[in-house]
């Protein structure tokens, strides 16, 4: 089914061969909405990360909180939440400064999934970890530093 | 095709809160082995989760995402009995899906 997805994809026949394609039941839309931001995950800076994923400016608020330990002992394994109150929020990114590929995931949300997430996410070393949400259209961030005493990314 | 994904769904007062635990290696390609070879990355690109028809998450991760990822996320509406279906895919193409029954 994959494959065939992205020969689709390849072959650029256009919005209109897709549908058709969801419509028939043979590609699953929410896989095909889904299609990997490599540029974004590849990105090395919260800059160049923010512009890949299409991200024009962002406003500090205090309605996305990111949650997470002060102190992580293993940066293999640090549990990191964000929710936030914000209205419509489609979208939620978790981004860590200080990794090698700033962006960690991202989370589309559609209409009646709550911004509210939770995950674990490896970390090199101490930073800050930045949450990104998408609310009405614009884009909101929060931050909280998460010092790691054992790096996560080394061998 | 990985090992079974552990999810968890539950129904509380109209809001039903699923907790997936994934079984994947997430290699992130940057680590090295002890002969100093770089281990390939390896990790899960996609993940979407479904209730119904209805997708209630769509996510990508990166490869900073922990090894044997954790997700928790809540949605409003599901009931008990229904069920839960979460699908991942790899940049290796590898995939596997999972579903869970709300309880």
């Amino acid at each position: 089914m994959n494959n065939q997805r992205r020969n689709v994809l390849k072959s650029g026949s256009g919005a209109a061969l897709l549908g058709m394609l969801a419509a028939a039941g043979i590609i699953n839309p929410g896989m095909a909405l889904a299609d990997w931001n490599k540029a974004a995950f590849d990105a090395k800076s919260m800059a160049d990360t923010l512009k890949a994923l299409g991200v024009a400016g962002t406003t500090d608020s205090k309605d996305v909180q990111v949650t997470g330990p002060d102190i992580a002992e293993n940066g293999a394994v640090v549990p990191v939440g964000v929710s936030s109150t914000l209205p419509n929020v489609s979208m939620v990114a978790i981004l860590i400064e200080k990794n090698p590929n700033a962006l960690s995931a991202t989370f589309n949300l559609p209409e009646g999934t709550e911004a509210n997430v939770q995950t674990r996410v490896k970390m090199g070393q101490t930073s800050n970890v930045y949450a990104l949400v998408k609310s009405d259209g614009k884009f909101f961030m929060a931050t909280k530093e998460i010092k790691v005493t054992l790096g996560g990314c080394g061998g | 095709m990985g090992n079974p994904m552990k999810i968890r769904a539950a129904n509380k007062d109209g809001v039903t809160e699923v907790k997936a635990l994934i079984s994947h290696e997430m290699e992130t390609g940057q680590r090295k082995d002890a002969n100093g070879a770089i281990v390939p990355a390896w990790f899960i690109t996609e993940l979407v989760a479904k209730h119904g028809d209805k997708v209630v998450l769509a996510a990508e991760f990166g490869s900073s995402v922990s090894k044997n990822p954790y997700l928790a996320f809540k949605f409003k509406g599901g009931a008990k009995g229904e069920k839960v279906v979460v699908s991942w895919k790899d940049n290796k193409g590898d995939s596997r899906t999972d579903e869970a029954v709300i309880g």
